[in-house]
């Protein structure tokens, strides 16, 4: 392998149902800071589908300078093999310095797949990404390389953390965790130069057939889109209970969350679970009400900018996290802090 | 029918994690445990046992002691179990990782390979697509619900994704990826308790991968390499308050809205 050969910033342009995933723009928005600091700018998305030409000006308002299309039926519902050959034979043909993929439950499925047909790294569920030199200080008799992809990531439900390199194989791969990543403002009118390019399929043992596809969507708030979030935990006492929750969040205009263990006992529908086999949210301000925050939660909201926790057993790990931890009812602070927003907001008009 | 679960022993974190005084982990002080969607994976396949009198063999790759989640999965009813073991396959990121696992497979027959979704220290969901690859079979990541029909060998898979799922339908040999959501494991039985001191667990080292290089394999096979390591030292406590009255509460946090500007 010739690394030199490796250029460019390629991004994995997720889309479902011919629509395009939050997190293809999320990349795009990294793709384009990380090419900044490399020789090569273009930012290089790569969609794979059915009928899916007309995402590429998205792609463009968001970034991309250029988008190399798969169009081919085999790639119309996600299945891991095709979208394995198509992207690995996209790799190879273009020869990507990094390549990002979301790390969506596509995308955790396919990343792999695909490191381990062309022979590379791939570090899961990156939070940071940042072009440095590997080692990261100079060290005696190890050549320094400049210009790397650094990836770090949190393990151990969030309490360790660790920065990754691949700095002998190529492309440089990793799945990035949604919600974390910047789009760009969308530049109205952008184009992107568009490459048509199909491997060819031909089927095999590891093609699987989609027998079924059951939508389970039903009107549920996206919680990762929230400026602000009122997540509630076992504590609240009931499902009824939650009503004083989606009070104080139509105050502020926010919206309700919740733990996995509301979750567990069926108050709650799971997309609304925050937490690390649920959602990660960084949302401007996220109230923890009666969530004792296990690690497993924490690693999802850890990441918010204002935490504001209300528990009654004072030793709660939650307030380890907290920004602002008041020890209370919460059957009794959160109706009489609805009410005083009310007021406040009024006032303001 | 045949099916092999592939199982790591990790930390627990359920009952907290554990701080060193200076706010990083304290690894020795938390327990071992087998990690818990690779349990869901054992479960299914004793479902399997239970059903179709499938053979249940379970393998996994670590330090000698990660023979306890072997006899584990003795207890609970696995019939065979396997420990790869060896200096050499130290330091292994998820490839060097698969590389290894994929090398003991091609020694056992195998209708169906289960894995757990990830596991819980390091988080990766990786192995387990890699190992199919590396075997070039097909892989169901993130498996809800597993219904096999042996006669014509095949397995269909309930596949979650975020906002629906599908109905996978794969021709054995097949790698299916657990969710813990999977189902409730079952405890040890005492006959299974004895069975686990009884029966034998085969190690394996370096020499008894087959097909392996190398190249592929420990620390000098990993293509990542980690920059810099630390135990998250613990955020910065906040403020924490024990007011007298909802109102004195209500006082406090409006307040420090309108500090940081959110109202």
């Amino acid at each position: 392998m010739s690394l030199e050969e490796y250029k460019g910033v390629f991004i994995f342009a997720q889309q479902v149902d011919n629509e395009l995933s939050s997190i293809a723009l999320e990349l795009l928005g990294k793709a384009k800071s990380l090419a900044e600091d490399l020789d090569e700018k273009k930012v290089t998305a790569v969609l794979l589908g059915s009928g899916v030409g007309s995402l590429v000006d998205k792609l463009a308002e968001y970034g991309a300078d250029r988008v190399i299309v798969v169009d081919d039926p085999e790639l119309k519902d996600y299945r891991t093999e095709p979208y394995t050959h198509a992207l690995a034979s996209v790799i190879n043909e273009y020869k990507p310095e990094i390549l990002l993929v979301g790390a969506t439950a596509i995308g955790r499925d396919l990343g792999p797949r695909v490191s381990s047909r062309v022979h590379t790294g791939l570090t899961a569920d990156c939070t940071q990404l940042d072009i440095g030199d590997f080692p990261l200080e100079p060290k005696e008799g190890v050549e320094q390389k400049h210009k790397q992809l650094l990836m770090t990531r949190p393990a151990f439900g969030g309490n360790t953390i660790a920065t990754i390199a691949c700095p002998d194989f190529r492309p440089q791969m990793a799945t990035v965790r949604p919600g974390v990543m910047q789009k760009i403002d969308p530049i109205k009118g952008a184009k992107a130069e568009v490459v048509e390019y199909n491997p060819g399929f031909t089927k095999n043992d590891c093609y699987t057939e989609i027998v079924k596809i059951v939508k389970e969507t039903s009107a549920v708030a996206d919680i990762q889109a929230a400026k602000i979030l009122v997540s509630g935990g076992r504590g609240v006492g009931s499902p009824e209970n939650f009503k004083l929750l989606d009070e104080l969040a139509e105050v502020l205009n926010g919206t309700v969350s919740c733990s996995r263990a509301v979750v567990d006992s069926g108050w709650k529908p799971k997309d609304l679970q925050v937490g690390q086999t649920g959602k990660t949210v960084r949302p401007a301000l996220y109230f923890a009400i009666g969530i004792s925050g296990a690690i497993q939660h924490v690693a999802g909201m850890e990441e918010s900018d204002i935490i504001i926790a209300i528990n009654k057993d004072e030793n709660a790990p939650i307030f380890d996290v907290a920004d602002y931890g008041i020890v209370g009812d919460l059957n009794k602070v959160v109706p009489a802090l609805t009410k005083r927003l009310k007021e406040e907001l009024a006032a303001k008009g | 029918m045949k099916v092999v679960v592939c199982i790591k022993q990790v930390p627990d974190t359920k009952g907290g994690v554990k701080f060193k005084p200076d706010g990083t982990l304290d690894r020795g002080a938390m327990l071992a445990i087998m990690n818990p969607d690779d349990k869901a994976g054992l479960e299914a396949a004793l479902r399997l046992k239970d059903q179709y009198g499938a053979e249940v063999s379970v393998l996994t790759m670590g330090l000698p002691k990660a023979d306890a989640v072997l006899r584990e999965a003795i207890a609970m009813g696995a019939d065979n179990a396997y420990l790869v073991t060896d200096r050499v396959l130290g330091g292994a990121d998820t490839w060097a990782t698969s590389s290894t696992i994929a090398g003991a497979l091609r020694n056992l027959q195998y209708d169906l390979i289960i894995t757990g979704r990830q596991a819980i220290d390091g988080d990766t969901a990786q192995v387990g697509p890699q190992i199919s690859e590396h075997l070039g079979i097909p892989v169901i990541s993130y498996a809800e619900e597993i219904n096999v029909d042996e006669k014509a060998g095949t397995v269909e898979v309930k596949r979650q994704f975020e906002d629906r799922y599908h109905i996978v339908k794969a021709k054995m040999p097949c790698l299916i990826t657990a969710l813990s959501e999977l189902n409730e494991p079952r405890y040890m039985t005492p006959g299974g308790i004895f069975d686990a001191f009884e029966k034998e667990v085969t190690v394996w080292g370096r020499p008894d991968l087959k097909d392996v290089d190398d190249s592929n394999l420990g620390l000098k096979g990993s293509p990542t390499q980690i920059a810099k390591a630390s135990d998250k030292v613990k955020k910065g406590q906040g403020e924490k308050v024990a007011p007298d009255s909802p109102d004195e509460a209500v006082d406090y946090i409006v307040g420090k809205l309108k500090e940081k500007h959110v109202i």
